[in-house]
């Protein structure tokens, strides 16, 4: 079996500026790391490795520091890995996105299944992974929350639809999203860093696609025009509960029941 | 020798402090009785809260006046007793008392009043991209109580203990008289350093109502690195090598796999790894990354080379959470697997940290009981607990007592001291009369007279045995 994980190189705090004028992200002088939730998928993909002995790609698209994020997968145990980057996919929506990536994939060539991360928390969109799926034309299933099983031709699998689970079975070749917490992603290694410091990334261009018209790509190839970015409001009002302990035992689950935390 | 707090005793107060902050008899909660382990419990006659220095001197100078003991106290978490009343009398409590005062860049000192929580203070330093480098586990204790027993914390090895973070203190004297001690100075060669002397006095020699902390330019960033182990020995081994590489580490940490799992299931979310029996996790900071890992081909050979398996590496905010939200819960999560332990707080020199972590193991089997342990294997603080589990109140009783003996007397034997950084209090006072040269001892009690000669500070507490 062969395994494709998608991951993404995002600011490495939540705490980033946004330039209200522009929109744009403050990137500069901010450290970067990988997507939390792709550590999910890394870990997915790995732990199915471990049960089935498939091998493990991982593919980033971004400006060649995204290598970075490559190079710690490897580090957690994926076997080869790719970085799809041009300047002609600059400025891509989800849509130009998954068009790139699916043209990736299709470079790469001959995968049973994509993982990637529920969704980045960076766009925070939850979209490129079924679109990519769209893209393929093959099956997918967002928000996993349990690998149930897996033959050779399908996958069993636990979804979370918010109010409700669903269990689905998925005939490969398929995408999944993993949702956080699926498994406990492992630490990268330092052994494993030493083992595949001269490990190749395979560089794929605008150029190296299927389709390789610019016009489908990057800020020409996106129809969402963003009118303004803006940090969220936060709400810092207090209320303050007063009583015996276990009368506001009581009063805070209710309060945390009625907001839906737990 | 102490007056019986009465009726007109409570009117006086209630003359000096608004009534709403003044509690008696069933308004006070059973959680000022006690504090988070120390096996002792009473209530205080009076619980106020006080929101200024002056406040606090009036009630001082009324109860040095009146022979009424007084016990301060911030939230509560404290493990050897040193914020319950033994002798009831006034309880003045410092949670209301929580204002950062100042935060003076030229100076880097952040002056703050002592019931301010850690965490504040931690978030506070950093959102002004410096630092408050005393990093006790007990996030929620005050400053108060941090500078009272001289906490120590996980990055003594690199920065050192509260002590060496406290630049001038405002104290309250048992007369009622409000004095400085130190400032804002770096250096001080001006005569005995009272302001020292203060910080680890637990209550007994004055109270504290402000505090000047040094603060240091906030490191851009910090790695672990958890590095699975075969064995105890082997991890342990490890760590005077690690100390002469002279990479200097913020934090090192020893951990066990069964606290691991002990972790996980009082904070119902998985250790990223669990394949070793043993740990260290090691803590650097530094201006960036690539900084950092230079020093990580060093600890490699040295952790290789003793039957470390790897290190995993712990460099975003979400490994960091999911690896010290564990190291902080062991406390509460042992305490969760048993009916009701005691703890040996014990420091010893950083060479002989295996040494005693071996006599444990030999304990556990000698008194045939549960013992766990983790600590600052950096430092040589460890933090040793003792299960009840089954036992019944009098065998419990009588086997800690014994195992404590062992433990204390093997900690003399290897230099080491009664407490690293949770205090004397009520609980350890016999272990540190044992431990200190009767000429010492001495001392000890003509500080303590000089400071309180009515002895109606924190009674029963550190020194003063009544």
């Amino acid at each position: 079996m062969r395994i494709l994980v998608c991951i993404k190189q995002v600011p490495g705090t939540a705490k980033v500026d946004i330039d209200e004028k522009t929109g744009v992200l403050k990137r500069s002088g901010v450290d970067s790391k990988m997507n939390p939730y792709d550590l999910y998928a890394i870990e997915t993909a790995l732990r199915l490795k471990e049960l089935t002995g498939a091998s493990v790609c991982a593919l980033s698209m971004g400006p060649s520091q995204a290598a970075d994020v490559l190079r710690e997968a490897l580090m957690m145990g994926v076997d080869e890995c790719a970085l799809l980057s041009d300047r002609a996919f600059a400025g891509a929506d989800v849509l130009a996105t998954s068009r790139a990536l699916s043209g990736a994939v299709q470079v790469l060539g001959g995968f049973d299944l994509i993982i990637c991360g529920k969704q980045t928390t960076d766009g925070d969109t939850a979209q490129v992974g079924p679109e990519m799926a769209e893209h393929l034309g093959i099956s997918h299933a967002s928000n996993v929350s349990e690998i149930i099983s897996c033959s050779e031709s399908s996958l069993r699998v636990d979804v979370n639809m918010g109010e409700s689970s669903e269990i689905q079975e998925i005939s490969m070749p398929c995408l999944i999203t993993a949702e956080k917490d699926i498994f406990v992603p492992r630490l990268p290694s330092y052994k494993r860093k030493l083992k595949t410091a001269g490990a190749d990334i395979r560089l794929i261009s605008l150029n190296d696609l299927p389709d390789s018209d610019p016009k489908g790509y990057g800020l020409s190839g996106s129809p969402t025009q963003v009118e303004r970015i803006f940090p969220p409001e936060s709400n810092s009002g207090q209320v303050m509960l007063r009583g015996d302990p276990e009368e506001l035992a009581e009063r805070i689950f209710n309060i945390l029941n009625v907001s839906k935390f737990i | 020798m102490y007056k019986q707090f009465d009726s007109a005793d409570l009117a006086a107060i209630k003359s000096l402090i608004p009534s709403e902050r003044v509690y008696s008899g069933d308004e006070i909660n059973s959680d000022y009785s006690h504090d988070e382990l120390g096996g002792v419990s009473r209530f205080p006659d009076v619980l106020v809260e006080v929101i200024s220095a002056q406040e606090t001197s009036w009630i001082m100078k009324y109860a040095n006046e009146h022979l009424i003991p007084v016990v301060a106290r911030g939230s509560g978490t404290g493990l050897v007793g040193a914020s319950v009343p033994l002798h009831g009398g006034i309880m003045i409590s410092f949670q209301k008392m929580n204002r950062i005062l100042e935060l003076d860049a030229d100076n880097l000192t952040l002056s703050v009043e002592p019931g301010v929580l850690l965490m504040e203070i931690s978030a506070f330093a950093q959102e002004n991209d410096l630092f408050y480098p005393p990093d006790p586990g007990e996030k929620s204790a005050t400053i108060g109580g941090n500078i009272a027993t001289n906490a120590g914390g996980m990055r003594a090895v690199k920065y050192g203990v509260t002590r060496d973070f406290v630049r001038g203190l405002e104290v309250v004297l048992p007369s009622g008289e409000i004095v400085e001690l130190g400032g804002k100075v770096v250096k001080n060669s001006s005569g005995y350093s009272l302001k020292d002397l203060l910080v680890g006095s637990e209550g007994t020699l004055g109270i504290i109502t402000k505090a000047i902390l040094k603060l240091l330019p906030l490191p851009q960033k910090s790695i672990s690195l958890l590095i699975p182990f075969d064995s105890m020995e082997s991890a342990i081994g490890c760590v005077p090598r690690i100390m002469r590489s002279k990479t200097i580490p913020t934090a090192v940490e020893f951990m066990e796999r069964d606290v691991i799992l002990d972790a996980e299931k009082y904070l119902g979310k998985l250790f990223p790894d669990k394949s070793a029996d043993a740990y260290l996790l090691l803590t650097y900071d530094g201006s960036g990354s690539q900084e950092i890992e230079k020093c990580f081909p060093a600890v490699a050979e040295i952790c290789f080379s003793s039957g470390g398996r790897d290190l995993l590496i712990v460099d975003t905010e979400e490994r960091m959470e999911s690896v010290w939200s564990a190291r902080s819960a062991f406390l509460e999560a042992i305490k969760g697997s048993t009916t009701e332990m005691d703890e040996c707080d014990v420091v010893v020199p950083k060479s002989r940290v295996a040494d005693f972590l071996n006599y444990t193991l030999e304990m556990k089997i000698k008194h045939s009981i549960r013992i766990k342990s983790f600590g600052h294997a950096g430092d040589g603080n460890l933090h040793i607990y003792i299960l009840k589990d089954c036992l019944d109140e009098d065998s419990w009783k009588k086997k800690l007592q014994e195992v404590f003996e062992d433990l204390y007397a093997k900690a003399f034997e290897l230099q080491g001291k009664v407490s690293g950084e949770h205090g004397i209090g009520f609980a350890k006072l016999p272990y540190l009369k044992k431990e200190e040269a009767p000429a010492v001892w001495n001392l000890l009690k003509a500080i303590k007279a000089s400071f309180d000669p009515n002895l109606i500070l924190n009674p029963g507490k550190v020194v003063s045995g009544f």
